[in-house]
């Protein structure tokens, strides 16, 4: 059931590469990654079935094989509702982000070859259930960020694309020694697993938790733009081109927080009990240092490189205040981020093609030159700021309503502080939408600007109705994440 | 002796049938043409024999062994062989000065792979050094090879006095094992052996010599001198092959014969390994020069090698068999490009490399795959040798040492980085010409494409090793 979610991308890489024009390869991609859409969905639809006939497994639709027997290594997939939500969502964001590409000329098969290769990276990351896979997909996903970023960027992209990827893994060298001290602690003898049902199931001595707890919540951390190693992060998105900036924000960040949640909250509890206060304080620093960091900054795309920043900071502080509610809260804001920032980024793009410019202040009056891209980026917006209606108000009111539940006072005021955010937030975009979108045309040059083509609109409507279809109807959503964290929640509160 | 025991030496006895045939060849013809494509025609052969016929038993009273798992090591040895006979073609067939000298080539290459095979297979001390000496003498001749050139000359010399010297001190430790034990048989050391104060001194001097030819940290000082100044492929040869040979043996001593010294070897190799990681890569950093870029690459990459062996357990045992069959495929891999681009256009320096994809994308692509497979990125082989070694180490708690390595791991990513950067990213206005490389060539680095790519994916592959190693 799952591995048609790896085999549908593997095989549009092997149609790519025997395409002959520009044209070709992209309908191509496309083609691919809308199968990839639908295929997500019906996999989500199948997972709503099931459920809805009283299935309560842990994982559903769950594959094994077995891979390197010495090492007790098996390939093994499954799905939950969190992961299931998020798989939609890079399906979603692959496919706008293909279509957000059209216009690419240059080294085009390269370019939708990486691409894809990153998204199977992510489907491969979300669906894993075993470690060994699972850090092989993070590791397939960030590296072909260095060649995205570092030939089709712009700016200073080659100091960017090192960064970043010298960054992201030397992240992923710390994770791995904690995912092989998790191995070597999980058994004794030929008994060792990567599993992670498995691993759930033991219960670690303390010491070894809190040995192990900081390297893996620091090693997806640095994925999710954990303060303040962070760093990578604006740098990275303002070189990358448009569809990078789109799929790295919209969601290889949020594998650092599904990491965050599944392997050191669910298989550490105890460690994260004990230890979470430090990451309590950092994440609400990264939540309103990302946002006054982007209310400094001139560029359009730094601006959402910190915005996204603080949002993700939201996430792993939702995570670590690891409770039901702010639990829900945290991946609900996920899947909200990961929308709103691809749709942010993708009109970023869009923009940036008409105007030759990101600079704020060198803008103006866009809504009355491009008045289609103009409402979406005011759409985004609202959803950034947590405007009822739209997915970012659902996101953000879970989390805080889930935070305010701790009634000491460490809990209480990193809550408030980090629900100062908010404001903040609405002080940057609402700045940006003031200077951007309306105002007097600046430029005389604006007014022969075109509307949004075919593939622009197309990918601001689908990422719009998403966004707005969950802040309008969150239950469903909720529900299905609700059910799928229960052994989570077990886990934390059994101690 | 019956033909079934003469035959448990059927890979040397090939070997050194080929290594006369090719002289013979050499002497009849004034077509040095022909020669080539018969010696490749029948190292093939030998190599799939290799892989066919499986051989275990003694001969000459434990003197010579062959277990499955000492056959696959000579498997290993010969297919790298056989990647760098394929590489060099064009070097040897199109360069007027190498022309003549084809069968000297080809004839002392597969000398000294008989004795690499001689050593793994040795049952004493004897055999072992003999076939140490057969392996690394030869090769001298080899780096010396352009001898117009004086840094090849230079790296000759350089060569033989290290490689004396390490041989040396190794004799000085063998005849210290003798006279404390009385014997020089594995079998009877295997017993005999204990930690005594001369003894412990044995080892050490062992060791060392050892770790000459492995070039680990502080005995690699003569690494990066002979590998610049030898022709590609011979410097490809040392860092792969004959760096495999020299692990093989030592895995073997190491478990067999000094396996009651565990606690001591264990704590030294953890030392050497930690060195020999961090060195290699800060050098590895400022190199210019790509052939000695890869050098130091291949110190660095030694420094892993070390972490299979804590514990001593047979599954770390495998490890390292699995990761030198990676490595082997990735630097071969890395060097054929090299190979092919020096002896077309004679440039060697990274920044000639700017702007190579744009001009030849299939080399570009080897060696994107062979560097992130040494830079341990997936889906590439390197990830999983890697990762298992790493597994290995961390299974003993030997945590610090997994931390080193691992921060070392992500240095090296940066350098393997810039490579690639030059090549993809780097703008160029004159970047190499399109380089149209030989059958021989294109083979050879086909052979290390699907080593590279397929023996990670396919697990079975490191169980096989691993039901072999169980016996060692």
């Amino acid at each position: 059931m799952l591995i048609p979610l790896l085999i549908i991308p593997t095989i549009t890489i092997f149609l790519i590469l025997v395409c002959r024009s520009h044209k070709q390869v992209k309908v191509v991609s496309a083609a691919g990654m809308a199968l990839q859409l639908i295929y997500s969905i019906y996999v989500l639809i199948e997972y709503l079935n099931l459920r809805s006939l009283g299935n309560i497994e842990e994982m559903l639709f769950v594959q094994s094989y077995q891979w390197f027997e010495s090492f007790n290594i098996y390939f093994t997939v499954g799905l939950d509702g969190i992961s299931a939500s998020l798989a939609v969502l890079t399906a979603i964001v692959t496919f706008s982000g293909v279509l957000a590409t059209w216009g690419l000329e240059y080294r085009v098969k390269e370019f939708f070859i990486s691409l894809i290769v990153l998204s199977t990276g992510v489907y491969g990351f979300f669906i894993s259930l075993d470690l060994f896979t699972m850090f092989m997909f993070y590791e397939l996903a960030v590296i072909p960020m260095y060649l995205l970023i570092g030939i089709w960027g712009s700016g200073k992209k080659e100091y960017s694309a090192m960064k970043l990827t010298l960054m992201l893994m030397g992240a992923s060298a710390v994770l791995l020694v904690g995912i092989i001290g998790l191995y070597a602690n999980s058994g004794s003898g030929d008994n060792l697993t990567y599993n992670i049902l498995e691993l759930a199931k033991l219960n670690l001595p303390l010491d070894v938790q809190k040995f192990l707890f900081p390297l893996i919540f620091v090693g997806f951390g640095v994925l999710g733009a954990l303060f303040p190693l962070h760093t990578w992060s604006p740098d990275g998105h303002s070189s990358a081109p448009t569809a990078v900036s789109m799929l790295h924000a919209g969601v290889l960040m949020k594998m650092g927080g599904y990491g965050c949640l599944r392997v050191a909250m669910y298989l550490l509890p105890e460690a994260a009990n004990e230890l979470g206060w430090i990451f309590i304080v950092l994440t609400t620093i990264s939540v309103v240092y990302g946002a006054f960091g982007a209310i400094v900054q001139k560029d359009l795309k730094y601006i959402n490189a910190y915005s996204s920043v603080s949002h993700c900071g939201l996430v792993l502080f939702a995570i670590l205040m690891s409770n039901k509610i702010s639990l829900n809260g945290s991946v609900i804001q996920m899947i909200s981020h990961g929308l709103m920032t691809a749709l942010f980024f993708a009109l970023i793009g869009m923009i940036y093609e008409r105007t030759h410019t990101r600079d704020i202040n060198l803008m103006g009056g866009l809504m009355k030159t491009i008045p289609f891209l103009s409402v979406s980026y005011m759409i985004a917006g609202f959803a950034s700021l947590g405007l009822p209606g739209l997915s970012g108000f659902v996101a953000e009111m879970t989390i805080f309503v889930g935070a305010f539940q701790y009634s000491d006072t460490f809990h209480r005021t990193a809550t408030i502080i980090a629900c100062a955010s908010i404001v903040i937030t609405a002080v940057y975009i609402l700045r940006v939408v003031g200077k951007l979108l309306l105002g007097p045309v600046e430029n005389k040059d604006y007014l022969t600007f075109r509307d949004a083509f075919w593939n622009e609109r197309a990918v601001a409507v689908i990422l719009i109705i998403a966004i707005a279809g969950i802040g309008i109807a969150p239950l469903w959503l909720s529900d299905m994440i609700t059910n799928s964290l229960n052994p989570i929640i077990l886990k934390l509160r059994s101690f | 002796m019956t033909i079934d025991q003469f035959l448990l030496m059927k890979n040397e006895i090939l070997l050194i049938a080929i290594a006369v045939i090719v002289l013979i060849i050499d002497l009849m013809t004034d077509n040095k043409k022909i020669l080539f494509p018969v010696m490749i025609i029948l190292f093939i052969f030998t190599t799939v024999i290799g892989f066919i016929y499986q051989t275990d038993g003694e001969l000459f009273g434990g003197m010579y062994r062959s277990t499955p798992l000492i056959n696959m090591m000579k498997n290993i040895l010969n297919t790298g062989v056989l990647i760098i006979l394929l590489q060099s073609a064009g070097w040897l067939i199109n360069k007027a000065e190498n022309h003549e000298n084809i069968g000297g080539f080809c004839f002392i290459l597969i000398s000294s792979l008989a004795g690499m095979c001689f050593m793994i297979s040795s049952g004493d001390f004897l055999m072992f050094y003999l076939g140490l000496e057969l392996a690394t003498i030869p090769i001298a001749a080899l780096v010396a090879y352009e001898k117009m050139k004086f840094l090849s000359a230079e790296a000759g010399t350089k060569f033989i006095l290290s490689a004396v010297l390490s041989s040396g001190i190794l004799l000085y430790g063998i005849s210290i094992l003798y006279g404390t034990n009385g014997s020089i048989l594995f079998k009877d050391l295997n017993n005999s052996v204990e930690i005594t104060n001369l003894q412990a001194l044995a080892f050490i001097f062992i060791l060392s010599g050892i770790a000459f030819k492995i070039s680990l940290v502080p005995f690699h000082l003569w690494t990066a001198d002979v590998y610049e100044g030898a022709p590609v492929n011979i410097t490809s040869f040392l860092s792969s092959i004959s760096k495999a040979a020299s692990v093989f043996i030592l895995l073997i001593l190491l478990f067999t014969v000094f396996i009651n010294f565990s606690e001591i070897w264990n704590e030294l190799l953890v030392y050497l390994s930690i060195l020999t990681m961090t060195i290699g890569n800060l050098f590895a950093i400022r190199q210019q020069n790509l052939k000695r870029f890869l050098a130091f690459s291949s110190i660095a990459q030694a420094g892993f090698i070390p972490l299979g062996f804590i514990g001593g357990t047979s599954l770390g045992a495998s490890t390292v068999l699995y990761f030198l069959l990676i490595y082997v495929f990735s630097n071969l891999g890395a060097f054929g490009v090299v190979s092919v681009v020096t002896s077309a256009t004679g440039k060697e320096s990274m920044n000639d490399y700017n702007g190579f994809y744009k001009t030849n994308r299939g080399l570009s692509i080897v060696m994107m795959l062979s560097l992130f497979s040494l830079a341990g990125i997936p889906p590439v082989a390197g990830f999983f040798s890697k990762f298992f070694l790493f597994t290995i180490a961390a299974k003993q708690g030997y945590y610090f040492l997994l931390f080193i390595a691992v921060i070392n791991a992500t240095i090296s990513l940066y350098y393997y980085l810039l490579v690639v950067k030059a090549m993809f990213i780097n703008e160029n206005e004159q970047p190499i010409e399109k380089i149209t490389s030989d059958v021989y060539a294109k083979l050879g680095l086909a052979i290390c494409v699907l080593g590279i790519v397929f023996t990670g994916l396919f697990g079975i592959i490191f169980d096989y090793i691993n039901t072999l190693s169980k016996g060692i």
